[in-house]
């Protein structure tokens, strides 16, 4: 067997050469347009000049703009209830789904739909199910006699985020579903049994044993699904734009419609650096959550 | 060398060239000419040579002769009818057979040209030529190859530019024409006649209270008015601006500097706007580009704002409301003269393109006559071009209800009027300033005063020095 060369003998110089594609590779296409980024928050460039640096001035303007102000309660609002609404909703399927019944494999699959069709198409879907004309919810309300006229989903700032949140948990429940299945495939069918045993009725096997056992995992799903809701962007772009009059924008829409449409840069990339220190908490407590996996 | 009174730089003996150009026969292609017959372009008294040289297309001799080896990428909206597209490809198929210079031509959704513009501008690299929207050349006009022998020229053929169009393609910073300016999507307001009639009017009305009684009168029948509201980067943007210049209202002055929008005007405007909402058919608050057309050519709507399209597919699949379908220019109100907005569009090239006369030969070879008049009666009207000579087309005559698209750039201001166009005008349209305004007061149910001083706030920032 050949040796290495002397110096890659060293554990320093073996690892850091090891370590070195991913470094260069996280560093040059993460960090360093992140850091570029951010930097671009205190500048008042717009999309044809590069702009001068301008300190804190983009921020201390947004937080006085009142449409940051709702874009900020939106984005809490749309990551938090959408969140509760994913996690309960895909556990309940997920106990359902690990069942063995006629043609579970089938309806398992069926279930990965929403989150296996491209976001831009469901949302185009969901578009049209929101309309304030051609609904087909409204159609069968007011054929069955409920309504007298049209829901305006969309038009209404508190029914359209609504509506939006509907659209994010409908697709997000298979991300849930799909890792609560894992999980509670993992769990020995022994703990059941011997909790059975001891005269433990169902709900208290799930609460005492399921649950607890699937918390490690919950907190996982739960942090990896908020940070993807909370710079959600294709479905409220497609379905609203952000109106009614900017009632239903979030971060990253809003950052979007500044920097790229609007040619604000600086502000912009001032927009999306709020995201910043809720997007690294979230990160901080995914990677924490990780290293104390079992 | 002078021309039109101005130094322009072109090789020598071009300028013997360019008006020999006019001189020369057009060359149609036969097969796809079949809707413009030979006497009405004759008609056009271009001086086009009559008879068999028709048919006798030999080589063209170019106005700004391309550079050796050279290549061309031109970066454009995709149509929005089908025909544009097939005729834009077909022109360039015979600028690439009569200079020998290829030309890429890449067909982006016409929102995502200017992102993809910008950032050709920032790099330095992509696209030669780009056809952009609204203000986009101005707002890196110092990246652009000065123009202005192209445009010159063109509007000197083809009975000069509309007022509007010089806005947009010359560039008083740089003192040039930054743009070659192509034409606007012209809107109107595309009513149902027999509603209108049923309603008790023999005319669409020509002011806007005239409009706001039409409206009334055709809720009461059941047929109400719809003008979008949501972010429609369209509809939405062309009518509310309409409705703001008319009252005499306006985001900022003429220097660029002070913000204007919370004026009386602009409260007038608001008030009437409120108004007019309250006969609008319920849902327009979230109303994008597409949902005005579907309402309408459903039977929801009786008046809406939109380009020629409706009609058109009103004609394809539903030939009876096709029938009862007009067009009206905007109603005319307080300020006396017409004050409407159209996604206007402009060809531009960059200093980066390695060959700038190219650019510029296929720019003017393109928007000529011989090219420019059949892309344009191919697309039915969905675009009204830059050029007065145009509006002798007979797309706009042939069918009546045409006849108002026409003359839509003449009735077009330019948008962040009354100030300049630019980077701040642009980012005012992208944000939706003027439409949130009207959407802030009518659909969220804001004072005219709260929703004027919300616009202000944001327009101050944009437009600060």
């Amino acid at each position: 067997m050949a040796r290495l060369p002397p110096l890659l003998d060293r554990t320093p110089v073996l690892a850091t050469l090891l370590i070195l594609p991913a470094a260069v590779l996280v560093g040059g296409l993460l960090a360093f347009p992140l850091t570029l980024g951010v930097l671009l928050g205190f500048k008042d460039a717009t999309i044809g000049e590069p702009g001068s640096f301008i300190g804190l001035d983009n921020y201390r303007y947004l937080i006085t703009d009142p449409v940051l102000r709702i874009t900020a309660l939106n984005t809490a609002l749309y990551t938090l209830v959408t969140l509760v609404f994913k996690l309960a909703l895909g556990l309940a399927l997920a106990l359902v789904l690990n069942q063995r019944f006629t043609g579970y494999r089938f309806w398992r699959s069926v279930l990965l739909l929403p989150y296996v069709v491209p976001t831009v198409l469901s949302a185009f879907a969901w578009w049209w199910i929101f309309d304030p004309q051609f609904s087909f919810i409204s159609w069968a309300l007011v054929k069955l006699g409920l309504l007298d006229h049209n829901l305006d989903f969309l038009g209404n700032p508190w029914l359209a985020r609504g509506s939006l949140m509907v659209a994010n948990i409908w697709r997000g429940i298979p991300f849930f579903t799909v890792g609560y299945l894992a999980g509670l495939q993992a769990i020995p069918n022994e703990l059941h049994e011997a909790a059975r045993i001891d005269g433990a009725r169902d709900w208290q096997i799930f609460w005492q044993i399921t649950w607890v056992l699937l918390l490690p995992l919950t907190t996982i799903l739960t942090i990896f699904s908020a940070i993807f809701t909370f710079t959600d962007f294709q479905l409220v772009w497609t379905i609203t734009r952000g109106g009614p009059a900017n009632a239903t924008h979030l971060f990253v829409t809003l950052a979007y419609q500044r920097a790229i449409a609007g040619g604000a840069m600086g502000e912009g990339a001032a927009i999306a650096g709020f995201t910043l220190p809720f997007l690294a908490v979230l990160a901080w407590a995914a990677l924490d959550a990780l290293r104390r996996q079992p | 060398m002078q021309f039109l009174g101005r130094k322009i730089c072109v090789p020598a003996g071009s300028l013997r060239e360019f008006r020999s150009a006019m001189m020369r026969p057009a060359r149609f292609n036969g097969g796809r000419m079949r809707k413009i017959r030979r006497r009405t372009v004759l008609g056009w008294g271009l001086g086009l040579a009559a008879g068999g040289s028709l048919a006798q297309a030999g080589k063209i001799e170019p106005v700004f002769k391309p550079e050796k080896d050279a290549t061309l990428r031109l970066l454009r909206w995709s149509g929005f009818v089908k025909s544009d597209e097939e005729l834009w490809n077909a022109n360039t198929k015979k600028f690439t057979e009569a200079t020998s210079v290829p030309v890429t031509v890449e067909y982006i959704t016409w929102e995502d040209v200017r992102p993809k513009a910008a950032l050709a501008a920032n790099l330095g690299t992509g696209p030669d030529i780009i056809m952009g929207w609204y203000d986009d050349p101005h707002i890196y006009p110092q990246k652009l190859v000065d123009v202005s022998d192209v445009a010159e020229g063109l509007g000197k053929q083809l009975g000069g530019w509309y007022d509007v169009a010089r806005t947009y393609g010359y560039s008083k910073r740089m003192k040039h024409w930054i743009a070659v300016p192509v034409g606007g999507t012209v809107e109107c307001l595309t009513y149902r006649t027999g509603w209108m009639k049923e309603a008790g009017f023999d005319q669409f009305p020509k002011d806007p209270s005239g409009l706001l009684n039409l409206a009334k009168a055709l809720k009461a029948k059941g047929h109400p008015v719809g003008f979008a509201l949501g972010h429609a980067v369209g509809d939405g943007n062309n009518w509310t601006h309409w409705l703001l210049w008319t009252f005499g209202g306006k985001a900022v002055e003429k220097d660029n500097k002070t913000i204007a929008i919370a004026q009386k005007p602009s409260l007038d405007a608001i008030e009437y706007a409120k108004e007019l909402y309250a006969q609008m058919v319920p849902g327009v608050g979230s109303w994008l580009d597409p949902n005005n057309n579907r309402a309408f050519l459903a039977g929801e709507v009786s008046v809406t704002n939109n380009g020629i399209s409706i009609y058109y597919a009103a004609k394809k699949d539903f030939p009876r409301i096709a029938e009862d379908i007009n067009h009206a220019a905007f109603p005319v109100g307080p300020v006396g003269r017409p004050t409407e907005l159209a996604n206007f569009t402009q060809a531009f090239i960059f200093n980066h393109c390695r060959f700038p006369n190219a650019a510029k030969e296929y720019i003017r070879f393109m928007l000529s006559a011989e090219q420019a008049g059949p892309w344009v009666e191919a697309m039915n009207g969905y675009v009204t071009p830059a050029l007065k000579k145009y509006q002798e087309l007979p797309v706009w005559t042939k069918d009546p209800k045409a006849t108002p698209f026409r003359d839509g750039i003449a009735r077009m201001l330019h948008n962040g009027y009354a100030g300049e166009p630019g980077q701040q005008a642009a980012a005012a349209l992208a944000e939706f300033i003027v439409l949130d305004m009207f959407a802030d007061a009518t659909v969220n149910g804001m004072s005219a005063k709260d929703a004027a001083a919300r616009a202000e706030n944001r327009l101050r920032r944009i437009y600060r020095g």
